[in-house]
C-alpha cells in the first residue's frame, strides 16, 4: 500500500469580491490520483499556478479535500482526529526560510516539533542531535538562525522536520529563494535523508536540474496530473514539456537540438557525463570509419 | 549588519548568576526594588549598595556595562534631582536668588538619585545575564499559576520568543525597502515633523503587508510542525530548581531580613 495514495482529489478555493461576495470558484487541484511507494523520491513539476504547492498542503493536511478522498499513510485526511497524527507522519518544510524557523537557536527550532509531540526531555535531546547531525548542522546547534546562509536555514528546518520522525517529507519549492549553492546543499540533503533513513521525500519544484534523480517524476498542469514517468522518460518528451512551459535540464536540450540536427545520440541524455561519453563513441566511430575508407 | 543586533543587551558570561534560574533572577529583581523603597536610613543604603556590588562582582559582567543602562534616565534623573533639592520644604541651607536648597531637600535628592541608579542597575543585571528567551520561559513557568484564572500564560510567552526572532528580520526589511523607496527618490530626511511624518507611510504600509504576509506563513509553518497550543507539550529546556537556585532563595530571605534588622536598629 503506498504511503500517499489520492483518489479523485479535487481542491477548490472561493475567490472574494470586495465587497464579500463570491466572485468565481477556482479549482487548483481538478481530480488527481496518486499512488506513492513508500521510500522513493518523488519529484512533483509544474510552472506556477499549476495547482503543485496545493497539491503539497493537502498531504500534510493543512488543507483538505473538496471532493474525493486523499490517504495519508492509511488515513484519511479528511477526518478531524487524523490531522495530528497526519502531520507527524508527512513532515512540511516550506519555501521562506526565515518564515518557518520558530527558534531563537538552531537547537531550539530543531526541538519546537518533538515538543508539540509531547515527547519527553531527553529524548527530544537524543532527537535534537540525530537529525541536525543527519542534515550537517550539528556545529551550528548554538547558533542564531539569523546568522545562517538561506541554504543552511533550509537544512535546519528539514532537520526540524527530521526530528518528528515522519515517514514522507514534503518539500514545497524549497530551493525557490536560494542561490546555487543553497539548492546544492538542500537537494542533497535530501536525497541523503532518502537513501539513508528510507524516508520518502517528494519534492515540489520547478527548476529541472533538481529532479533528474528522482524515482519518479509527476508533472502538473492547471490541476491535473499530465505527465508521469521516470525522469528520463519525462525528458525524453522535449516539445510536450515545452507546451507545459517546463525547460528540460540544459544537456537535455543540447543533446536534443543535435539529434535535431542529425547528430547520432540516444533518446534523452540526463548528465554531462553521459553527454560527453555518448560524443566521444561518436567520435571513436566516426574515426573508424574514416580509417575504413582509407 | 543589522542581524548581528542582539535583542535585550544579554552579555555572555559563565558565572553562577548567568546559571541560575531565570525565576529566582527575576524574582530577586523585584525583591531588590521593594527592598530599596523600604527603607529611609543611611545604613540601609550602605547595605544595598554591598548587595550589588557583590552581585555585579559574581556575575562577571563589567561595571561599564551595568553603567550603559543609566544614560537612558540621565534626563529623569536630573529632574528628579533638581525637583526634590528645590522644592521640598524645610530648614533652609543655602539661598540662590529664589531658589532655596533645604537640607530635607538635600537628603531626599541624594536618596533619589541613588535609589533610581540603583533600581536600573539592579534591573540591567537581570538583563544582562538571562538571554531573551531563558527571560520568557521564566515568565511562562513563573506565571503559570495564573492559567488557572484563564490568563493565556503559554500564548504570551510564545508571542514574545516569536517577536524576539522576527525584530532583527523586520529591520533588515526596513532597511531594504528604505532603500529600494530611496532608489526611487523618496526623501526620508527633509522636511518638519509633519512632513517626515508622512514619509514613513510608504515604508510602513509595505512593511506591515509583508509582517503580515510572514505572521501567516509562521503560523501555517507551526501547524505543520504539529503545533496546538500549551496542552501536551513537553519541553526541551525545562527549568527545575537546582540546588544553587534555592541556595539563592535562602540569600534573598537572608538579605531581606538583615535589611529589616540593620534598618530598624540604626
Amino acid at each position: 500500500m503506498g504511503i500517499i495514495e489520492a483518489a479523485k482529489l479535487i481542491f477548490e478555493y472561493a475567490k472574494y469580491s470586495e465587497e464579500g461576495n463570491i466572485e468565481s470558484v477556482v479549482r487548483a487541484i481538478d481530480g488527481i490520483d496518486l499512488d506513492i511507494e513508500p521510500g522513493q523520491f518523488i519529484a512533483i513539476l509544474g510552472h506556477n499556478g499549476s495547482g503543485k504547492s496545493t497539491l503539497a498542503k493537502q498531504m500534510n493536511a493543512i488543507l483538505t479535500p473538496t471532493d474525493g478522498t486523499l490517504y495519508v499513510d492509511g488515513k484519511d485526511t479528511r477526518r478531524e482526529e487524523n490531522i495530528w497524527p497526519i502531520r507527524q507522519t508527512a513532515g512540511m518544510v516550506f519555501q521562506n526560510p526565515d518564515n518557518q524557523i520558530i527558534g531563537t537557536v538552531v537547537e531550539e527550532d530543531v526541538g519546537f516539533g518533538p515538543e508539540n509531540m509531547g515527547v519527553p526531555t531527553e529524548e527530544i535531546w537524543e532527537r535534537v542531535e540525530k537529525s541536525l547531525k543527519s542534515v550537517g548542522m550539528w556545529e551550528y546547534r548554538k547558533n542564531s538562525p539569523n546568522k545562517l546562509s538561506g541554504g543552511q536555514k533550509q537544512r535546519v528546518a528539514i532537520a526540524g522536520v527530521v526530528a518528528m520522525r515522519p515517514k514522507c517529507i514534503v518539500l514545497d519549492e524549497p530551493t525557490a529563494m536560494l542561490d546555487p549553492n543553497g539548492r546544492r546543499e538542500v537537494i542533497s540533503t535530501a536525497q541523503e535523508l532518502n537513501k539513508k533513513e528510507g524516508v520518502t521525500v517528494i519534492l515540489i519544484t520547478h527548476y529541472m536540474d533538481e529532479v533528474i534523480d528522482a524515482d519518479k517524476v509527476f508533472v502538473m498542469d492547471k490541476g491535473k496530473i499530465v505527465m508521469q514517468g521516470t525522469p528520463r522518460e519525462i525528458f525524453a518528451q522535449v516539445e510536450k514539456l515545452k507546451q507545459y512551459r517546463l525547460d528540460v535540464p540544459q544537456v537535455t536540450l543540447l543533446s536534443y537540438e543535435l539529434r535535431q540536427a542529425g547528430v547520432n545520440l540516444p533518446e534523452c541524455v540526463l548528465t554531462v557525463e553521459e553527454l560527453l561519453e555518448e560524443l566521444e563513441k561518436i567520435r571513436q566511430q566516426e574515426g573508424e570509419d574514416h580509417g575504413n575508407q582509407n | 549588519m543589522i542581524r548581528d543586533i542582539t535583542i535585550g543587551q544579554y552579555y555572555p558570561a559563565d558565572s553562577v548568576i548567568h546559571r541560575l534560574d531565570p525565576r529566582v533572577k527575576l524574582v530577586a529583581t523585584i525583591v531588590y526594588i521593594i527592598s530599596l523603597f523600604m527603607f529611609k536610613s543611611w545604613s540601609g543604603y550602605v547595605l544595598a549598595t554591598l548587595a550589588l556590588l557583590a552581585v555585579i562582582r559574581i556575575s562577571k559582567v563589567p561595571l561599564r556595562f551595568m553603567m550603559k543602562g543609566l544614560k537612558s534616565i540621565l534626563v529623569l534623573l536630573m529632574i528628579t534631582v533638581i525637583f526634590n533639592l528645590f522644592l521640598t520644604p524645610g530648614e533652609p541651607l543655602i539661598q540662590i536668588w529664589k531658589l532655596t536648597i533645604t537640607k530635607e531637600g538635600l537628603s531626599t535628592a541624594i536618596f533619589m538619585f541613588f535609589r533610581l541608579i540603583y533600581l536600573i542597575m539592579g534591573s540591567s543585571v537581570l538583563t544582562l545575564t538571562t538571554t531573551p528567551n531563558n527571560l520568557t520561559d521564566g515568565l511562562e513557568k513563573g506565571l503559570s499559576p495564573l492559567k488557572k484564572l484563564h490568563v493565556p500564560v503559554h500564548e504570551i510567552a510564545m508571542m514574545m520568543s516569536i517577536a524576539l526572532r522576527f525584530i532583527p528580520i523586520l529591520l533588515e526589511e526596513t532597511d531594504k525597502i528604505m532603500k529600494a523607496q530611496m532608489a526611487r527618490g523618496a526623501d526620508f530626511e527633509s522636511g518638519g515633523l509633519i512632513q517626515k511624518t508622512k514619509s514613513l507611510i510608504p515604508l510602513l504600509v509595505p512593511l506591515f503587508i509583508s509582517a503580515f504576509r510572514r505572521a501567516n506563513d509562521l503560523a501555517m509553518a507551526m501547524e505543520a510542525r504539529g503545533y496546538r497550543g500549551g496542552e501536551g507539550r513537553t519541553m526541551m529546556k525545562p527549568l527545575i530548581y537546582k540546588r544553587r537556585d534555592k541556595i539563592a532563595y535562602g540569600v534573598m530571605v537572608a538579605y531581606l531580613l538583615v535589611m529589616f534588622g540593620v534598618t530598624r536598629l540604626i
